[in-house]
C-alpha cells in the first residue's frame, strides 16, 4: 500500500493523539457524560458556592430571641432550603460540607492511588519484592475494613484533635485511614499490567542501552499504566465520599458542629420525621456524587480500553 | 482436593495470626494504655486478675501471646466446659467486656441471632432477586429490561444503606405507618400474630440490605451469563434442536453459575461486618449494633474480639470461596 513508487500523493488522514480518541469514545456513554455534567455541576457549586452565597455556614444569632425566631424555619426567599434547629442557613452549610466531603474524596483517592501504585509497581518490577508485597495485599484484603476504620477512628481522633486541632486532625486522620485502606485494588491492577509490560520490547530496548531501573519505571512504565489506574481512582473517591459519611453517620467522622455531607444528615436525623428534608438534602447530595462518579469511571473504562475503542 | 484443602488452612493460620497481631497492636499502640480503661467500677482483684490475664506489666510479644491464649484456648475452653460438662478450663480468666463485666463471648452469643435472622434473610433475598434479573439482563442484552437493570444496580450500589434506609423509614413508616421503624428485638414469635409483627418488622431492613446486595450479585449473574452465551456449545444445543428454555436454564445456567457461587459465598463475611450501619439505622441489635456501642464506650476487649471475628469470617469465607470453586468446576484440578 504505502509504495514508495507510487506517484500519486497519498492522502492521510491528519495524525490524531490518543487522549482525542479517548475523549471521542467517551462521548459515545450518554451516562459518563450526564455523570461528567453533574460532578462538575456539583464542584462547581462547591467550589464557587461560598462566594455567590454569603451566609456563615456556622452563623447563629447572638440574640436569644432572633435566634428562636430564626430555628426551623421552612423553605424561603432568604433560606432556599430552610435553616437548622440553630437557625443556621442550611444552603450554606451543605456547600461547607460539600467541600469537605469531595476534598476527602480527592485526597484520599490520591492516597490510595500513589501507595497502591508504589506497590504495584514494585511488586511488578522487582521479582524479589513481588511474593512479600503481595502477601501484604492479600492480608489487608483479608482485614475487616469498617470496624478497623472505625478503631482507628475512635483510638486516635482525640490525640490527633489535641495536636493538629479538632478538624485538621479529623481531617488528616480519616483521609490516611481510609487511603491506607483501599489501595489493594489499584496495587493487584497495577501489578498486573507491570508484568506484562516488563515483557515488551520498548522495555527491552531501554535496559539494553543501559537504562537504570529508576528511569525505566518512571519514564517507560508508569505512563503505560495511567489508564486502568484512572479508572481506578474515579471508583475510589466515589468510595472514599460514601466512607467518610458512613464514618460521620455513626458519628465516628468530624467533630459536630464541622459540617460535612455525612454528619449533616447525622445531625439530621434526630428531627427526621418533622423534617425530613434535612436528611433528603445531604443524602441526595452524596448519592448524586457517588452515582455520576461511578459514571464518569464506566465510560473512562471503556474509553480506556483499546478493544472497545476500536468500534 | 484434600490436601489442597489442608494446605490452604496451614495457609491461613499465618494470616490469621498476623491479622491479629495487627488488631491488637493498633489497639495496644493507641494513646491511652488500655489498662487505664478499665473502669473504676470494676472490683479490684477482679481488676488484678484481669491485668494478670493480659499481661499488662509485660512486653508487647508477651501480652500478644497471652491475648492470643485467651481467645484460642481458654474461650473454647469454656465452650466446651458449657456444652460437655468438662473442666478444661478450670479457672482461667476470661475476656471481659468493660461494658458489661461479662465474658464478650455471653454477649456476642446473644447479639448473634438478631444478625443472622435480619442480614442474613436479607442477603438470601437479594441473591434471590439478583440471579432471575441477571439471567434476563444477559439474555435480553442491550434490551430496555437489561438498560434498566444497569441504570438500578448503578444506583443500588452508589446510594448508601443510610439515605436509602432513611428515606424508606420517612416513606413507610412515617408518611404511610405501613412498618414499624425501629426493630424490635424483645419480640418472641410464640404464635401467628408474633409471627406476622416479626414480618413486619423485618421488611424495611432486609428491604435496603437486600436491594444493596441484589445490586452487586446481579451484574455479576449478568456478566458470567454474557460469557457463557457465546459459548461454542450454546450453539451446538441449539443446532441439535434444543428449546430455549433447556439451553438456557439448563446448560448456560449451570455454567454461569459457577463463579457466582463463589462471589456469593465471599459476600456472606459482609452480612456481619458491613452491615452495620444497617443495623445502626433500624436499631437492630445485633453484632454491628454491638461494636458501635463497644467503641462509643471504650470498651477495647469487645472492640477488639469483635474485630478479630470479623476477620476470621473473611478468611474462612475466601478459603470456603476456592473451595466451592475446585468442587463445582471439574476443569479446576487443585494438585
Amino acid at each position: 500500500m504505502l509504495d514508495a513508487g507510487s506517484s500519486a500523493p497519498l492522502t492521510l488522514a491528519p495524525p490524531r493523539s490518543q487522549w482525542r480518541d479517548v475523549w471521542d469514545q467517551f462521548r459515545t456513554h450518554k451516562g459518563a457524560l450526564i455523570g461528567m455534567a453533574v460532578f462538575f455541576a456539583l464542584v462547581a457549586l462547591v467550589v464557587l458556592g461560598p462566594h455567590l452565597w454569603r451566609y456563615d455556614p456556622n452563623f447563629i444569632e447572638p440574640d436569644a430571641m432572633k435566634m428562636i425566631k430564626s430555628r426551623n424555619q421552612p423553605a424561603s426567599l432568604a433560606h432556599p432550603i430552610g435553616t437548622d434547629q440553630l437557625g443556621r442557613d442550611m444552603l450554606a452549610r451543605m456547600i461547607a460540607g460539600g467541600k469537605v466531603s469531595i476534598s476527602v474524596g480527592f485526597v484520599a483517592m490520591t492516597i490510595s492511588i500513589c501507595f497502591g501504585t508504589f506497590v504495584g509497581v514494585m511488586a511488578g518490577f522487582f521479582r524479589r519484592l513481588d511474593g512479600p508485597l503481595m502477601r501484604l495485599t492479600d492480608l489487608f484484603l483479608a482485614l475487616p475494613l469498617l470496624p478497623l476504620l472505625l478503631v482507628m477512628v475512635m483510638l486516635f481522633r482525640d490525640a490527633l484533635a489535641g495536636v493538629m486541632g479538632p478538624s485538621l486532625g479529623t481531617f488528616l486522620l480519616i483521609v490516611t485511614a481510609i487511603g491506607v485502606t483501599s489501595w489493594m485494588q489499584s496495587a493487584r491492577i497495577v501489578r498486573g499490567e507491570v508484568l506484562a509490560l516488563k515483557e515488551r520490547e520498548f522495555v527491552l530496548a531501554a535496559r539494553s542501552i543501559g537504562t537504570p531501573s529508576r528511569r525505566l519505571i518512571l519514564r517507560h512504565v508508569l505512563p503505560n499504566v495511567v489508564s486502568p489506574v484512572m479508572v481506578a481512582a474515579t471508583l475510589n473517591i466515589a468510595d472514599a465520599i460514601i466512607t467518610e459519611s458512613a464514618l460521620s453517620f455513626l458519628g465516628l467522622g468530624f467533630p459536630p458542629d464541622f459540617p460535612t455531607w455525612g454528619r449533616l444528615l447525622f445531625d439530621g436525623l434526630p428531627y427526621l420525621q418533622q423534617y425530613p428534608e434535612r436528611v433528603f438534602w445531604p443524602g441526595l447530595a452524596i448519592s448524586l456524587t457517588v452515582l455520576s462518579v461511578n459514571y464518569i469511571g464506566d465510560g473512562l473504562r471503556d474509553a480506556l480500553d483499546p478493544r472497545i475503542r476500536g468500534r | 482436593m484434600l490436601t489442597y484443602i489442608f494446605r490452604r488452612l496451614l495457609i491461613a493460620v499465618p494470616t490469621l495470626l498476623l491479622i491479629s497481631l495487627v488488631i491488637f497492636l493498633l489497639v495496644d499502640l493507641a494513646p491511652g494504655s488500655p489498662m487505664s480503661e478499665i473502669p473504676l467500677t470494676v472490683p479490684p482483684e477482679v481488676k488484678k486478675k484481669m491485668i494478670e490475664a493480659m499481661g499488662a506489666d509485660q512486653p508487647v510479644f508477651v501480652r500478644y501471646l497471652l491475648w492470643l491464649r485467651q481467645f484460642f484456648w481458654v474461650e473454647p475452653a469454656y465452650w466446651l466446659d458449657g456444652h460437655f460438662g468438662t473442666h478444661l478450663a478450670g479457672d482461667a480468666q476470661r475476656i471481659l467486656s468493660y461494658q458489661t463485666r461479662s465474658p464478650v463471648f455471653i454477649t456476642i452469643g446473644q447479639r448473634i441471632p438478631q444478625t443472622m435472622t435480619v442480614i442474613g434473610s436479607a442477603y438470601l433475598v437479594g441473591v434471590l432477586i439478583a440471579l432471575p434479573i441477571g439471567i434476563y439482563s444477559a439474555y435480553r442484552q442491550y434490551s430496555w429490561f437489561d438498560q434498566a437493570g444497569t441504570f438500578f444496580a448503578m444506583i443500588g450500589f452508589s446510594v448508601p444503606t443510610f439515605f436509602t434506609g432513611v428515606l424508606l423509614i420517612v416513606v413507610f413508616a412515617a408518611k404511610l405507618q405501613w412498618f414499624p421503624s425501629v426493630y424490635d428485638t424483645t419480640l418472641k414469635v410464640t404464635d401467628w400474630a408474633s409471627f406476622l409483627k416479626q414480618v413486619r418488622q423485618m421488611v424495611l431492613p432486609v428491604t435496603v440490605l437486600a436491594m444493596f446486595n441484589a445490586a452487586t450479585i446481579s451484574r455479576y449473574m449478568r456478566s458470567s451469563m454474557l460469557d457463557n452465551l457465546g459459548q461454542d456449545y450454546v450453539r451446538t444445543a441449539r443446532a441439535k434442536g434444543m428449546g430455549e428454555g433447556t439451553v438456557v436454564l439448563k446448560h448456560v445456567l449451570r455454567n454461569s453459575l459457577i463463579p457466582v457461587v463463589t462471589v456469593i459465598a465471599l459476600g456472606i463475611p459482609s452480612i456481619f461486618g458491613g452491615a452495620i450501619i444497617t443495623e445502626q439505622v433500624f436499631k437492630v441489635n445485633g453484632l454491628g449494633a454491638a461494636l458501635i456501642g463497644a467503641i462509643h464506650a471504650n470498651d477495647l476487649p469487645m472492640v477488639q474480639t469483635l474485630t478479630f471475628i470479623f476477620a476470621v469470617l473473611i478468611v474462612l469465607f475466601n478459603l470456603i470461596a476456592d473451595v466451592l470453586y475446585g468442587i463445582l468446576d471439574p476443569r479446576i484440578r487443585y494438585a
